[in-house]
């Protein structure tokens, strides 16, 4: 086994154990979705059209909210200066620990976005479409997230803080996100032209993601 | 020998490993004889045909999810209280039983609802009650898994349900209100007084089957728990006696 | 078509080797000339030279906050000097520095989560070079018993022994050892030391920061004294 499968089954390991915060994620997406009603009303129509945005602004909650102890565990118990120190390129162990919490807790968030839609009486062809672009856009969202969570990985109360940082990054593959997912159900916009702009975003945060949360780590470590 | 001399965690296996059976094999008696009822017996709606068969399982789990909050409300008085060694047992293992039957609820509510309103869910003041329920364990579940230490997992889970037995009144008080503000007339009710005999009996059956259902899931999972707070026990020994 | 490998493994699954050389490139020494380090506009020390050989350790000695663990985090390259020079002759031309070093330091980089085997077959698949297999290192250091049990039961000193057995699992050349000795008992101190005499044995390289007498044979001395200068002893 290499040295970067193992540190992915090893993160989907420790996100699975007890305390290791898997399931969280996709229990405050459920949260969220659920307070909105309360705050707009019980409107089904209301509710079907807003839907989109709904799951969007959860999901991302959800993932940035999770993001905070992408490194600072590891910081905690001494493992980063081991893996700095490794002889794997840290951009690579980056994208691997993105990729397994990506795995364990923006995946659940996809999954279980169609039965959230059902709360908000959304349409099938809308549920598919924000299902699809929630696939596309979670990892991206991982990935733009964990540039904040290298930034804040020194500070003891780094999860507001990631937010702060991280939520106008993230902006963009809200908009074409949202954008993609009501295209669907409404008739002007093609549904391909934001969602080919959603995945090149999330190409994009692919990328520049790990190269930036290393290059923070690898500073912050001094 | 007095009731409380049950409440040894030892004496306790034993009397589990006893009754168990029997506990399991009359639940699985009322289950026959309560689908029975339910299937052949208990006639259709005359309005909902068919589907109105749903609220057998719907109405007992409904219940259920409420009687088991109650019970760990019971047990958490007992953590908190006279800190027994098995109360924090008792409410550890309901919470899991009883999101279970709240989920339960929520898909035969959701199944039931969907020929009626057409949709899958609408934001009836019950059903959103169930929900929040629902959530609450969730709640419960992350907080005590969470908490390595037993002991400690135990405490801070005895607060919680706690607070969930003064808030959730309100909370079903509150969504009343707000389900009233935005709906005058709600679309559905369900139960109510108007249930005729020959489905109440049916129902009851079915109330009594699920009600043992849970007894036997509670006692076995508090046994599984009992031993593998041993085998954690043991394990401590183990490695401090490696050397 | 079908490739087949087969592999002859001992039983607890890794290869069985000669541990008497490192399979790595041996090295030959490390040294540092006029290193100066600035943490925090603070001068952690300053012209510092030393030079540590291949088979002997060079142990570090030195008051609290004489820089001992700094300068240890500045060969294993998580810290960088202000100036000066380190060099490695020997080794892997391809690696830097810090990636032929094991790094020992104060935090024991264990996951409570995982069993404690579990713990080391990761630094064992994550490191270039694999070593001892689990069960071996993990009875090198007397832990071979404890192998399924989640590492959060474990005591200060077997953690501690625990984090050191990753230093068998995979091979690398240059040992940094940060109070290696700290929260052990006598027959794990010296169970240790053997582990660290074998690794010298072998060509290794072994720099220890460290107040305690450690029984390391014939070890050369550097002393750190409080105003940052260095001297050898």
């Amino acid at each position: 086994m290499s040295a970067l499968s193992a540190l992915f089954f090893r993160e989907l390991k420790l996100a699975a154990r007890i305390g290791g915060g898997a399931p969280m994620g996709s229990l405050f997406f459920l949260i969220v979705v659920t307070v909105v009603p309360f705050g707009v009303g019980p409107d089904m129509r209301l509710l079907a059209r807003i839907g989109p945005a709904i799951l969007w602004i959860g999901a991302l909650l959800a993932t940035l909210l999770s993001l905070d102890r992408l490194f600072q565990a590891d910081r905690d118990d001494g493992s980063l200066d081991l893996v700095l120190a490794g002889e794997s390129p840290l951009e690579l162990v980056v994208l691997v620990k993105c990729l397994a919490h990506w795995t364990a807790t923006g995946l659940p968030l996809v999954v279980v976005s169609p039965f959230l839609a059902l709360f908000l009486a959304m349409e099938p062809v809308a549920i598919a479409a924000t299902t699809a672009t929630l696939a596309v856009g979670t990892p991206a969202l991982t990935f733009t997230g964990a540039i904040g969570a290298a930034l804040t990985v020194s500070l003891r109360r780094g999860g507001l803080l990631i937010a702060i940082l991280v939520l106008p990054l993230t902006l963009p593959v809200m908009i074409f996100g949202v954008s993609a997912a009501v295209a669907a159900v409404s008739e002007p916009v093609p549904f391909r032209t934001p969602f080919a702009i959603l995945s090149g975003l999330a190409l994009f945060a692919a990328v520049l993601g790990p190269v930036a949360a290393a290059a923070a780590l690898r500073h912050g470590g001094e | 020998m007095r009731l409380i001399d049950y409440a040894n965690p030892t004496r306790f296996l034993g009397l589990v490993g006893v009754s168990l059976k029997w506990i399991a094999a009359a639940t699985a008696i009322a289950f026959a004889v309560g689908l029975w009822l339910v299937f052949m017996v208990a006639p259709a709606d005359y309005q909902q045909g068919e589907t109105v068969k749903i609220m057998y399982i719907h109405v007992p789990c409904a219940w259920l999810s409420m009687f088991c909050y109650v019970t760990m409300a019971g047990s958490a008085l007992g953590t908190l209280v006279w800190r027994h060694p098995l109360a924090d047992v008792s409410a550890k293992c309901a919470a899991p039983i009883g999101a279970a039957f709240t989920f339960l609820a929520l898909v035969t509510g959701s199944l039931w609802g969907k020929p009626m309103w057409g949709t899958w869910w609408v934001w009836d003041a019950r059903l959103t009650s169930v929900l929040v329920l629902f959530i609450m364990y969730l709640g419960l579940i992350a907080l005590t898994e969470t908490i390595e230490d037993p002991i400690r997992a135990a405490r801070a889970g005895a607060v919680l349900t706690l607070v969930g037995v003064v808030n959730i009144p309100i909370i079903k008080f509150s969504v009343d209100w707000w389900n009233t503000l935005h709906q005058p007339s709600s679309v559905f009710r369900m139960g109510g007084s108007t249930v005729d005999a020959s489905m109440l009996v049916p129902l009851l059956v079915m109330a009594g089957a699920f009600t043992g259902l849970f007894v036997t899931l509670h006692l076995a999972a508090m046994r599984n728990e009992i031993l593998r707070r041993r085998i954690r026990a043991m394990r401590l020994v183990e490695a401090s006696r490696a050397e | 078509m079908v490739r087949r490998t087969v592999s002859v493994r001992s039983p607890d699954g890794a290869p069985a080797r000669d541990e008497s050389r490192l399979t790595t490139p041996p090295v030959d020494r490390l040294d540092g000339t006029e290193l100066t380090l600035d943490r925090g506009g603070r001068r952690v020390f300053a012209d510092l030279s030393f030079s540590a050989r291949a088979g002997r350790a060079l142990i570090v000695t030195g008051a609290n906050g004489s820089g001992k663990s700094s300068l240890l985090r500045l060969v294993a390259g998580l810290l960088r000097q202000t100036h000066g020079d380190l060099r490695l002759a020997g080794g892997d031309p391809d690696l830097s520095i810090g990636q032929q070093c094991h790094y020992f330091g104060h935090q024991d980089a264990l996951k409570v989560q995982l069993s404690v085997g579990e713990n080391l077959a990761f630094w064992r698949a994550f490191g270039a070079t694999p070593g001892l297999g689990v069960g071996e290192a993990l009875d090198r250091v007397g832990l071979g018993r404890l192998i399924d049990l989640p590492a959060a039961y474990l005591s200060a000193g077997q953690r501690r022994r625990l984090a050191f057995a990753r230093l068998l699992v995979a091979e690398r050349p240059i040992w940094l050892l940060d109070e290696p000795t700290a929260a052990l008992d006598a027959a794990s101190e010296a169970k240790m030391i053997d582990v660290v005499d074998r690794h010298l044995a072998a060509g290794g390289l072994v720099v220890a920061a460290t107040h305690l007498p450690l029984g390391l044979a014939d070890p050369d001395r550097l002393v750190l004294d409080a105003t940052g200068a260095g001297r050898a002893a």
